[in-house]
């Protein structure tokens, strides 16, 4: 839903980011007000999840330029912990499967930390298990997932639900969701665009990044972004998004080729 | 203390290891129990024997300064403090010097061995398994005045946990068990040792399985910076037995634990989980050995160490299968925690296959915590601290939950880990 008078809740400029010597992001531009589902699409390689990962705070990532604002702060120089305990959410790519690590356990931390950066206070087990179960039916999640280590044997479909599943405990004003279609068939789509659906909200936003034109049938973003070699090509509606499943990638890299023709726009 | 050179003992603390023995011996044999004729022979074997040393290949990596700084005598423990015993389970408490079976009414399914038959069948195991020899093995055979001999028939349904506290005092624990399974028995046993102070425990436990019979056993050991710990766990297996052994320890100036497992016609199963830590200046060390004498026996073995500080890690895998071992299975995987620069971590898989149809399979492998794992719990709001501190805890847990029901109580993690009372 788009208000222009909402508060902006992260405002991107200029960002450029490298991993190693590898330049990636080259000057990256985006601003996200409160109640806002954008879409980020591209081909793979063009940046977008080295998007969500700057963002998010990823080690391995270097920003060697621009700005980041969320909720009016720098949020380049907080630690990954501290962004997530102010209400930034990355729905991972591929869930990380910790061994040992109880989900129930995980959860429970997570969402503590999460409370106490909004200022309440953290809820003992008794509490937690009540809110967790409530929370399950979100995605549609069986409680026996809460028995086992975090994501791990989780088929693709259950991380990923897994996954939707913290966004509900934790929620966030911004969720950045990384390709959180890939690998899920059918059902298991629905349940979690589902899931983004139900959670997003008038206060907070959501930014998907996605490959395919699927997930936005089912989540219908206010704003559809192209990106090509770590920048942001072109800015539109949700037809955009039609408009590069019908035409595919092809004329981006013409564009894309045009711009790097033109002097004043590289570097 | 501080050996002068590691690798090459001076001729003055070799002399200094020599009259170590020669004090303890002095100090811990005579006597006249059921065990004297046998102490006599182990003294006698012991003071023959040298000291470990660096130069011999079962002790390169693992500095005795630790045990030899204990002081040469006998320690008399008093009981300390513990918790509630687990449903379900029976403890007996040793010291070294009281019969732990006083007072106690054994289940259905266990009696004492005892008079000849114990003379006679003491020991057997630790021939079957080549562990006679074995220094640790000498030093407890030279200083243990009684043993825990117990015969198993049918299924128990009672845990037989076996508790030491070595305390604070100064001195030397010998505990020495032995088990004997019938055909088709079956028993699940925790031990537990604990130290607070500059001693040593030497424990070694001898189990027999007949046929068919099933043991599954536990041993969660934590030490104190000063304590030493030298556990040998010797099980003879016959065809259609399963052993599974689940250890961890931790917490030990020197902490050294060696199963010494046979399959004496093979076609048996044998399971090793084993977690051991080193912080500190410590040394956590693991010598097991794996010997098939038949065909189609199975080994699935599991090694976790932590090492952090300046704690030093040691895991010696050795499996062997001859000729007549055809069809052997075999899997062995050793995973290391490197936690700090300075710490350090041996690991060695030791596969001696002469037979042309098995399955042997061994790895190793040893790394920081998982860059990708600390940061999916830091974009959850987990501070780095804590997210390396659950990691750690996972990556022990793996083994820790493998324990019998019995160590719950015991809290084995918050033990290991150095975080009771928290």
């Amino acid at each position: 839903m788009i208000r222009p008078d909402a508060p902006v809740l992260l405002e991107i400029r200029d960002l450029t980011a490298r991993v190693e010597d590898q330049p990636i992001l080259k000057g990256v531009s985006l601003t996200i007000r409160a109640g806002e589902i954008h879409a980020v699409m591209g081909r793979n390689g063009s940046g977008k999840s080295t998007l969500s990962k700057v963002l998010a705070g990823h080690p391995a990532y270097t920003v060697t330029g621009g700005t980041v604002r969320y909720m009016g702060d720098d949020l380049l120089s907080l630690e990954p912990e501290l962004r997530a305990r102010a209400g930034l959410f990355l729905g991972f790519q591929y869930p990380v499967e910790i061994p040992g690590v109880s989900n129930l356990e995980f959860l429970r931390v997570a969402t503590n930390a999460r409370r106490a950066g909004k200022g309440e206070e953290e809820l003992d087990t008794f509490a937690f298990e009540d809110l967790v179960r409530e929370r399950l039916q979100v995605v549609q999640m069986d409680p026996a997932f809460l028995e086992r280590s975090v994501n791990e044997g989780f088929s693709g479909g259950e991380k990923k639900r897994n996954e939707i599943l913290q966004m509900a405990l934790l929620e966030p004003l911004v969720a950045v969701l990384d390709e959180t279609d890939s690998g899920l068939d059918i059902d298991a789509l629905r349940i979690v665009a589902g899931g983004v659906n139900h959670l997003a909200g008038p206060d907070n936003a959501t930014l998907l990044i996605t490959h395919y034109q699927r997930l936005l049938d089912v989540i219908t973003p206010d704003y559809v972004h192209v990106m090509a070699a770590g920048r942001i090509l072109r800015t539109g509606g949700k037809e955009l998004a039609l408009e590069l499943e019908e035409r595919g990638y092809d004329w981006v890299d013409a564009e894309l080729a045009a711009l790097e023709r033109t002097p004043a726009e590289v570097g | 203390m501080v050996a002068a050179s590691l690798s090459t003992p001076t001729a003055a603390a070799a002399a200094a290891a020599g009259s170590w023995v020669a004090a303890l011996l002095a100090n811990a044999t005579g006597g006249a129990d059921a065990l004297a004729a046998s102490r006599e022979r182990a003294a006698q074997a012991l003071a023959q024997t040298p000291l470990p040393s660096r130069r011999v290949e079962a002790w390169r990596f693992t500095d005795l300064a630790p045990l030899t700084a204990v002081k040469p005598t006998l320690l008399s423990p008093a009981p300390g403090a513990q918790p509630e015993t687990a449903a379900g389970s029976l403890r007996l408490n040793l010291d070294g010097h009281s019969d732990p079976l006083a007072g106690i009414s054994l289940p259905a399914g266990l009696e004492p061995i005892g008079g000849d038959e114990l003379n006679a069948t003491l020991g057997q195991v630790l021939a079957a398994t080549g562990s006679a020899e074995l220094w640790p093995v000498l030093l407890n055979g030279a200083t243990a005045r009684n043993v825990l001999a117990l015969r198993v028939r049918g299924t128990v349904a009672t845990t037989l946990e076996l508790v030491s506290d070595a305390g604070a005092g100064e001195g030397i624990l010998p505990l020495r068990l032995l088990l004997v399974l019938e055909p088709e028995a079956s028993l699940e046993v925790l031990q537990v040792h604990r130290s607070s102070g500059a001693n040593l425990t030497s424990v070694v436990l001898e189990a027999r399985l007949g046929e068919g019979a099933e043991l599954r056993h536990g041993l969660l050991a934590s030490g104190a910076e000063t304590g030493c710990l030298l556990a040998t766990v010797a099980v003879e297996q016959a065809t259609g037995s399963r052993y599974s052994g689940v250890s961890a320890h931790g917490g030990w100036a020197l902490g050294r634990l060696e199963p010494r497992l046979v399959q004496s016609e093979g076609a048996a199963h044998s399971a090793l989980k084993a977690l051991q830590l080193a912080d500190g200046r410590q040394i956590s060390d693991t010598h097991s050995q794996m010997v098939f004498e038949g065909p189609d026996g199975r080994l699935e073995q599991l090694h976790k160490a932590v090492a952090d500080g300046q704690g030093r890690s040691v895991f010696n895998g050795a499996v062997k299968v001859p000729r007549l071992a055809q069809r052997t299975d075999a899997a062995q995987l050793s995973r290391n925690l490197l936690l700090s620069d300075r710490a350090r971590i041996d690991t060695k898989p030791e596969l001696e296959i002469v037979a042309d149809d098995v399955r042997c399979a061994h790895g190793a492998t040893v790394s920081r915590l998982e860059q990708d794992e600390l940061f999916y719990l830091q974009s959850r709001g987990i501070a780095a601290d804590q997210a390396a501190r659950l990691l750690l805890r996972g990556f022990c847990e793996e083994v820790l939950q493998e324990l019998p029901e019995a160590a719950r109580p015991w809290q084995p993690l918050a033990r290991l880990l150095g975080e009771q009372g928290r």
